[in-house]
């Protein structure tokens, strides 16, 4: 009988779990695992219970911030709890959409699977610290990005302006194809691609008259 | 003169907030004192919960409380979706919530929570459940209705042999089923006669930004902040979910990361935060991510379908017989119904039948996505079209061309009638843009173990809806203050829709502020951001705000200048006439002096007396109100066209697609924003490839666990999956039953580069249809290779 398989098929599965003890006679502790993400280092939350925060000095947008911060703590959740920075956004939080891209000495990087501790002495940019903070003159990319009415959403516009940042500094003369792939670690979900790439290449253009 | 506002590429107001940082998302926003708020989803596809222990949890340091389902629903044995719940019907829905100092501490008190479930039997693809002696989704059987409760729906052993046998099963009685013309006999008289399974499968909706919402609650008033495609229906929901006045409520959704049809009215677990808000006294946060957001975040329905399609030797279609099993989740679903209807008004077949029935599963809950049935559909239509094309021996194109509905085309079980179709334009005009001859010679053509392909689709979607109302205020500071209560879903139709009102009181662009995302400030009512309406119905409503402002203009100039009102014209923020000119914040300040309907102080009776008032009367006195109901009229349902077109290269040693080109066109009268028209097309065509290629829905069977949980697994189509560079453009004829002539976009572009690529594939297999959805390598060399996938050809969940 159909129904009663299933049953059975699920009362294995779940005594077999390790995590799961004796759910069907007894009860027990179950993971809905739905929570964050145990972040690189594979600390799971029950653990981190025990561990102790650090004053550490971070070098954000030009400035040297202070702030308590966990041995397992992510840059993404530094930047957006601690320092209020909540244009790097989090749209996985584990390394596959690209939304918390943030540059490290220069260099474009998942802020969501990067730790803290790891940047400290190093250069942290964030979409914040883009436009000039004297005359509100925007960064060449965000300049090419108001021209050419980029994304949608644009959840996901913080992280590929960075990423585009990185790439024109490195190359302004990119072409749409090589720019394609520099940007291939951002998801959009609107599916904005071709206005990005249009962007990216106003950006490139705007980078070589500057 | 001022400029022209309507066709012209103006970026949206909130552009510059977007790429600084500075736009919040729901999950952007703090609050002192705020504490955070995690789930205990379900582990098992259907179970019932016999205890919980949260005393272990309970005294973890930090944890601050926990909400049961009983407090925030009555249980009841309805498939109607709670918050929170001790009966999950998937794997992943929330049983319930934890509040602690941080999200860490209320994540390791889930740990703590010692559950003790009884497990129930569960069912995920909806065959199973059809199958006599099938297991159902819910212990009362698979059907339900508010009359009979719940019973069981299930086919007779014979549909299943004749399945086996590869025939389209028979099955009498479904649960939906209408028929029109002579079907029977038009397949009698049919040349030729094609008949095939189809499966789509169902796919989550991912939006980028996942339901965070964070909530608090001041003198007994809530204040929410969440992640809402719409924001005056929304805020109507969140007050019902609350049992507030919305009045009283402040609600801010000032941006969202995308929806997709999965944020229509909100959604079911908004309202936790600030329930767990209410219950502990502070302020809360419920950040959402992505792993829960693929549980509770919704997912379009699969179907598993039978067409059988008939053809007249010049390429008609003179009868489809169409049978539709949808997997709808654990609460339902209606696309099947729109997927009927589309397939009648797509390929106008006069003589029509449909059976469906919709199947409750184990699976996360399912929702409109992105042109709900419709999507699917032609998606898996167009394919099966062309095949017809080919054996009958008529030019694909041309083909297309002949079945396509024309002005005066009515379709549906009611015979419904269009307000305007220009489907024809929409497909040669794209066809054109395509170079079609070129590319249709490439067709088949081998490059190495590459071959091309060519596909198209031509797919309409509802484009509109009528009657809502528009709010506008001209300040003394001499600018337009424009109220929206339309959400801001990335459409940029909160600026988009004033343009047509703002172009009609002489306005240049830079005179125009939008006001929207925050209740406190006033939003009139409006449609939800759905179905692709919020282009034609705020069009209207803001135009009628506009005419309403530009009449009270013209009352006040001639009261103080002199002359008849009809005598005086606007341009440029001036008003001038007979009597002489005033600026429009000389009119203002004169507006607020002579006070009445002229400020607002006093207000018509058409507008909406429980929504458009209280936001009117909020900003009475403040200068020249424009305010009124879109009462233009009109007849007949309001639907765009897409048409789509690919050309792709298939590689039939590794069974991977590369599509080269694609060219999308629409038909959606006047082009407002032809950039952002542009890029709702090439974004709802790339959807409608991750619906057809990338995207997954897979489940271990087994246990009923998903298994394409995340991006990574469900694979939305990324930089490497779509053209280099993409066209598209519009046929732009008005539709004559709106006075801006503008009809929405946002949808129908999924059926049709979904359909375009299934049907490029078809071609660059020889004319062989899959007619499976995801196209993976896997299935493709399967194919290719003559050998039976590991798969059941009608078998969902599989990818
Ligand atoms: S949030 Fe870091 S990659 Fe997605
Ligand atoms: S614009 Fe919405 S995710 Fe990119």
């Amino acid at each position: 009988m159909a129904e009663l398989e299933s049953v059975g098929v699920l009362e294995k599965k779940y005594s077999r779990r390790t995590f799961i003890k004796g759910v069907i006679a007894t009860g027990a502790t179950v993971s809905s695992a739905s929570y964050i993400v145990p972040g690189p280092n594979g600390l799971r939350a029950a653990t981190v219970q025990s561990s102790t925060e650090r004053l550490i000095t971070l070098r954000v947008n030009g400035q040297d911030r202070r702030v308590d911060v966990l041995p397992h703590e992510t840059l993404a959740m530094t930047l957006r709890y601690k320092l209020n920075l909540t244009g790097t956004k989090l749209g996985c939080d584990r390394a596959e959409c690209g939304a918390c891209t943030v540059l490290i000495d220069g260099v474009n990087q998942y802020g969501c699977s990067i730790l803290t501790h790891q940047v400290r002495g190093r250069e942290v940019t964030t979409i914040e610290g883009l436009e000039d903070a004297d005359t509100g003159e925007l960064s060449v990319v965000q300049q090419a990005v108001m021209d050419e009415g980029g994304f949608q959403c644009a959840f996901c516009a913080p992280g590929f302006i960075m990423s585009m940042t990185a790439m024109v500094n490195q190359n302004p003369n990119v072409t749409r194809e090589e720019a394609r792939h520099a940007l291939s670690g951002n998801l959009c979900r609107c599916a904005d691609y071709d206005k990005i790439l249009t962007c990216a290449m106003r950006a490139a253009e705007l980078a070589r008259s500057v | 003169m001022a400029e022209r506002l309507v066709g012209a590429d103006i970026s949206p107001p909130d552009l510059r907030a977007k790429i600084t940082g500075r736009a919040r998302y729901a999950e952007d926003f703090r609050a002192p004192g705020m504490v955070f708020m995690k789930l205990l989803l379900s582990p098992m596809p259907h179970c019932r919960v016999r205890n919980v222990d949260t005393s272990r949890a309970m005294a973890l340091p930090g944890v601050i409380d926990i909400m049961r389902a009983s407090e925030v629903g009555e249980p009841s044995d309805r498939p109607s979706e709670e918050m929170l719940t001790d009966e999950p019907k998937y794997e992943g829905e929330p049983i319930l919530a934890v509040a602690a100092v941080d999200e860490e501490t209320a994540a390791a008190a889930i740990e703590l929570i010692d559950l003790d479930l009884e497990p129930l039997p569960f069912v995920l693809d909806p065959l199973d459940s059809l199958r006599p002696g099938g297991p159902n989704a819910y212990v009362g059987g698979n059907q339900f209705s508010g009359q009979d409760g719940w019973t069981e729906y299930k086919w007779s052993q014979a549909e299943f042999d004749a399945i086996e046998r590869g025939e389209m099963p028979n099955p009498l009685d479904m649960p939906v089923q209408w028929e029109k013309g002579d079907v029977d006999a038009a397949f009698a008289e049919a040349d030729y006669i094609l008949t095939e399974p189809v499966v789509h499968q169902s796919l989550t909706h991912h939006p980028m930004e996942p339901r965070s919402t964070m909530a608090y609650w001041e003198n007994g008033r809530p204040f929410v902040y969440v992640s809402t495609q719409s924001a005056q229906r929304t805020k109507m929901s969140m007050a019902g979910a609350l049992d507030v006045d919305p009045e009283e409520m402040t609600f801010v959704a000032e941006y969202c990361g995308g929806g997709f049809g999965s944020k229509i009215p909100g959604h079911t677990h908004m309202a936790l935060a600030p329930r767990m808000s209410q219950k502990i006294g502070r302020p809360v946060m419920h950040r959402v991510t992505r792993y829960e957001e693929n549980y509770i975040g919704r997912a379009r329905p699969g179907f598993q379908s039978w067409v059988k399609m008939g053809f007249r030797a010049d390429g008609k279609v003179t009868a489809i017989d169409l049978i539709i099993v949808q997997e709808s989740g654990a609460y339902g679903a209606s696309d099947y119904n729109s997927a009927a209807n589309i397939a009648d008004l797509a390929f106008t077949p006069e003589n029509m039948r449909f059976r469906g029935v919709s199947m409750y599963t184990n699976t996360p809950p399912k929702a409109a996505q992105r042109g709900p049935g419709g999507a699917q559909i032609i998606s898996m239509l167009e394919p099966l079209h062309d095949k017809g094309m080919r054996e009958v021996g008529v030019d694909r194109l041309q083909g297309r061309f002949l079945n396509a509905p024309v002005e005066g085309a009515t379709f549906g079980p009611r015979n419904s009638e269009l307000t305007s179709i220009h489907a024809r334009e929409a497909l040669m005009e794209g066809a054109e843009a395509f170079d079609w001859e070129t590319k249709i010679a490439m067709s088949g053509q081998r490059e190495g173990s590459k071959v091309y392909g060519v596909g198209f689709g031509l797919s309409p979607f509802t484009a509109g809806s009528r009657g809502y109302d528009g709010l506008m205020v001209i300040r003394p500071d001499g600018r337009l203050y424009v109220y929206q209560g339309v959400g801001n879903l990335g459409t940029h139709s909160i600026a988009d829709t004033v343009r047509p009102g703002a172009e009609l009181l002489g306005l240049n662009w830079d005179q125009v502020e939008v006001i929207w995302g925050d209740s406190s400030r006033g939003m009139p009512r409006t449609s939800i951001q759905a179905g692709s309406q919020t282009t034609h119905a705020h069009t209207r409503a803001n135009y009628a705000a506009a005419e309403d402002a530009l009449r009270k203009i013209r009352l006040v100039a001639s009261r103080r200048l002199g002359g008849s009102p009809n005598a005086y014209n606007v341009d440029n923020g001036v008003v001038s006439g007979p009597g002489g000119r005033m600026s429009f914040a000389q009119v203002a300040e004169a507006a607020i002096q002579m006070g009445g309907e002229l400020d607002g102080s006093t207000l018509p009776d058409t507008i909406s007396e429980r929504e458009t008032v209280p936001a009117a009367q909020r900003l009475a006195g403040q200068g020249l109100m424009g305010v009124a109901t879109d009462n233009y009229g009109g007849s007949g349902s309001i639907y765009s066209w897409q048409s789509g077109f690919a050309l792709i290269q298939l590689d039939h040693e590794t069974g991977v697609v590369d599509i080269l080109e694609y060219v999308g066109w629409a038909d959606c009268g006047v082009v407002i924003h032809p950039r952002s028209l542009n890029a709702q097309q090439l974004g709802g065509s790339i959807q409608g490839m991750g619906m057809a290629m990338t995207q997954r829905w897979v489940f271990d069977s087994r246990y009923g666990v998903p298994f394409a949980n995340r991006l990574y697994t469900a694979r939305p189509p990324g930089f490497h999956d779509v053209p280099l560079q993409m066209t598209a453009g519009a046929v732009g004829i008005p539709d004559p039953q709106t006075p801006i002539g503008a009809k929405g976009i946002g949808e129908p572009s999924v059926g049709a580069g979904a359909a375009a690529l299934n049907m490029a594939v078809m071609d660059a297999m020889g004319g062989n249809c899959l007619c499976r959805t995801p196209l993976t390598p896997d299935i493709i060399l399967a194919e290719l290779e003559g050998r039976p996938g590991p798969w059941n050809r009608l078998e969902q969940l599989v990818g």
